[in-house]
């Protein structure tokens, strides 16, 4: 047996004695699906927080991260066992979010001694929340045109400008924010810097974005003469635009792989629907052109899958491949898909907002079906994504965008 | 995959090897200009046994058949690693009459004796297979005379049925079922009519006039034909599946080439957003394509239970993407692309036979609806 194998062995055995059994089969264990902690968490669920404490007990919240910072001090391959072990059974991942998933990642790789010490352990133990400060209302897929201004003074930068989409904002304890530190550099890549702001400095004002779901995952972040320390910034001043991009890479995988769920749920989920609203019981669906839907669902969800599959072999073999520039993109249509079918042999009984004559589950799977229109425009909309693959991996000329 | 783990999707470094291999030697020996060549040269064959045997040679033909027949009892994934290369060609060698459709016949149903009179000679590129199950307005009925039976009617569209040594036939035994039957064309009764399809692909009709058969000609149980043929179409539609993945990557990889080459508005034209986001779209049903054809190649390897859903994603998945890739490809080529002075026009003609072929893909998702449940 490799070590690997024998690591799997080892993941398998502790996820499964000490996951707690409610938990089982309610996740697809994605990185932003869960517990996400932070100083204004108000989960009360007790085998949530026993499954975190006892992560944390196993420092398998941040599997490879050094152990120093807060991790299990794994190599990568030995952490995606243990998330691979835990997808498994559905349960979710002990903590999840940004900083575990992509703040956290970022600070390893560019931040200080005196950051990752600061910052990574409170992430470790799920005690701090961390969101994203990029996009604003002129910096969308246009990002590197952020405007968010950070002028030094003294030990100090002074932030003055808006974040828009700041997802979570509402509950997060600390924003690593994208800022213009030079007006006028040459290049609007050049002169952008990554600082880091405690949510509760004077000056920030949070304030939440309904969408056409009804829910409001996302803030804007008004900045008005905020004091953060010059200590807080990442990397060089002037030089974040390297570091923004690592993190939309960490970003961009994991919406494709947290989209993922169980195999064949999304056609499960659908074929139920249908029964449910068509009133047929088992067997065949009774509409033929539905159910080829259904099945061009299903078949693109297990293709997906065994895609995911193939990317991890490949990148476990030391050989990745290009396809994983593709799973936001696939992972965010299918999505879609899934919801659009599952409206589709709803009828009028998905046209509930709220109230009587609706069930439950009804008005959720609306409020999710419009929720889902979201998936292809954030963390880079597919658009976005079709230039960079068309660009990186089929080596195409840019052209006028 | 359904809650459990993942087959192995990746090639090892033999199946590498053989892949690379196939992929030059293909490339080299087989372009799928020939394609053009043998239709207007009217070649009797319509392809090229001189190349069949130094494929036999080099052991692609033998890769799965048992080392007792003179293979080299490797698996049905090493044999698609080569169909997939043979693919990109277009190569109308009869790999899908030979080694698909009569050599999974053989081994999933045939007697000790038939695999050995005729499994040595498919690995030596000796002996040519074909299997006729289609049928238009005659269809074949097998009646009990004396020790053995008489066939009569007509197969439609049999591929390598001009050339093949062996054919097997399914035919309706006396209401009670469907029998498979191995049949020497020169016996008599038997006629064979050359067919001309858009795909290069070589087809015969095959008329049975009362043909004389005796009972060691089943292949498989009397009456119980119908499962045997189901899980051959399942193999063989799991092969050309990677054949299929094959022509797409290469009429893909032209595409691209060309897109940066052709210039319009003083500009490459694959430098404009329209075709970039169309050309992203088909490299990601190939993608997706590849990692449904190698589970399925696996499946038949490893977990029977499996094959026939995998068999119909594969089967499915891979004809929408071809027959996509292709009329991209031609679209993204102008004019040229339409023209018979181009190869890519016959990437087309393939992609529509091969997803007419073993199924279209509504009826293999009405199957895999069936094997879900729904």
């Amino acid at each position: 047996m490799s070590e690997l194998d024998a690591f799997r062995e080892e993941a398998r055995g502790w996820v499964r004695a000490n996951a707690p059994k409610s938990l089982w089969g309610t996740s697809g264990s994605g990185p932003f699906e869960g517990y996400w902690g932070g100083s204004k968490c108000e989960e009360t669920d007790p085998d949530l927080l026993r499954w975190r404490d006892l992560a944390i007990e196993k420092q398998w919240t941040a599997p490879s991260w050094p152990v120093e910072y807060g991790g299990g001090g794994l190599s990568r391959e030995q952490e995606d066992i243990i998330h691979a072990e835990m997808k498994a059974i559905g349960v979710p991942r002990p903590i999840a979010g940004q900083g575990l998933a992509m703040f956290g990642p970022v600070l390893l790789e560019y931040g200080s001694d005196a950051q990752r010490a600061q910052h990574l352990p409170g992430i470790a133990r799920g005690e701090v929340r961390w969101c994203q400060g990029y996009s604003e209302p002129n910096a969308g897929s246009d990002l590197a045109n952020l405007q968010l201004k950070a002028e030094r003074d003294g030990d100090a930068y002074v932030l003055n400008g808006q974040k828009i989409w700041t997802s979570h904002a509402n509950l997060s304890d600390w924003i690593y924010c994208l800022t213009r530190t030079d007006p006028n550099a040459p290049k609007k890549q050049v002169g952008i810097s990554v600082i880091l702001a405690d949510l509760s400095t004077p000056g920030i004002t949070v304030r939440r974005i309904d969408l056409i779901s009804g829910y409001s995952p996302f803030c804007e972040t008004f900045f008005d003469n905020v004091r953060v320390p010059a200590a807080n910034l990442v990397g060089k001043e002037n030089e974040g635009w390297t570091i923004a991009k690592a993190i939309l890479g960490h970003e961009r995988s994991s919406i494709g792989r947290s989209i993922a769920r169980q195999p064949g749920s999304a056609q499960r989920e659908v074929v139920a629907r249908a029964r449910k609203h068509l009133g047929a019981g088992e067997g065949a669906i009774p509409d033929p052109l539905l159910r080829d839907e259904i099945a061009t669902l299903g078949m693109l969800e297990e293709a997906f899958h065994l895609t995911l599959a193939r990317i991890q072999q490949s990148a476990e073999s030391g050989t990745p491949g290009p396809e994983g520039s593709i799973t936001k993109i696939v992972g965010t249509e299918l999505k879609q898909m899934r919801f659009e079918l599952g409206m589709k042999v709803a009828g009028i009984q998905g046209l509930g907002w709220e109230g009587p004559g609706f069930d439950e589950d009804d008005l959720q799977y609306t409020r999710d079906w419009l929720r889902s229109r979201a998936s292809t425009i954030e963390g880079g909309s597919s658009e976005i994504q079709k230039n960079i693959v068309s660009k990186r991996v089929l080596g195409l000329p840019e052209g006028k965008k | 995959m359904s809650g459990h783990r993942a087959p192995s999707l990746l090639l090892n470094d033999e199946q590498k090897m053989l892949s690379k291999t196939a992929h030059e030697f293909i490339r080299e020996r087989a372009p799928a200009a020939r394609i053009r060549t043998f239709r207007d040269s009217k070649d009797e064959l319509g392809f090229s046994r001189d190349l069949w045997s130094e494929m036999a040679e080099l052991g692609w033909l033998g890769l799965q058949i048992p080392e007792r027949y003179d293979g080299l009892g490797l698996g049905f994934f090493d044999l698609c690693v080569v169909l997939e290369q043979s693919g990109r060609e277009l190569m109308p060698e009869p790999f899908i009459s030979t080694l698909l459709l009569g050599t999974q016949a053989l081994l999933l149903g045939g007697t000790d004796e038939q695999k050995q009179a005729l499994l040595p000679g498919v690995a030596a590129g000796e002996k040519l297979l074909a299997l006729g199950y289609e049928e238009a307005d005659s269809p074949v009925a097998a009646t009990k005379a004396g020790d053995g039976f008489e066939l009569s009617g007509r197969k439609v569209q049999v591929l390598d049925g001009h050339v093949a040594d062996r054919i097997i036939i399914s035919a309706a035994t006396d209401d009670r079922g469907t029998t498979l039957f191995l049949v020497d064309p020169s016996l008599a009764g038997v006629s064979i009519t050359r067919q001309h399809r858009i795909d290069g692909l070589g087809a015969a009709l095959v008329s049975l006039e009362r043909v004389a058969v005796g009972r060691d000609a089943i292949v498989g149980k009397a009456d119980e034909g119908a499962a045997l043929l189901d899980a051959v179409l399942d193999r063989a539609s799991a092969g050309m599946a990677a054949q299929m993945l094959g022509a797409s990557e290469q009429a893909f990889a032209d595409t691209i080439n060309y897109i940066k080459e052709r210039e319009q508005f003083g500009v490459p034209i694959g430098s404009f957003q329209a075709l970039q986001h169309r050309a992203v779209s088909v490299f990601t049903e190939i993608a997706l394509t590849r990692s449904v054809v190698l589970a399925a190649a696996r499946a038949i390897d490893d977990t029977p239970d499996d094959v026939p859903r995998l068999t119909s994603l594969a089967k499915a998945m891979a004809s929408e993407t071809f027959l996509h890739t292709a009329k991209e490809a031609i679209q993204m080529h102008g004019g040229i692309g339409v023209t018979d002075e181009h190869d890519i026009g016959f990437y087309m003609k393939r992609a529509h036979a091969a997803y007419m072929t073993f199924g279209k893909p509504s009826q293999h998702r009405q199957r895999w609806a069936e094997l879900h449940g729904y």
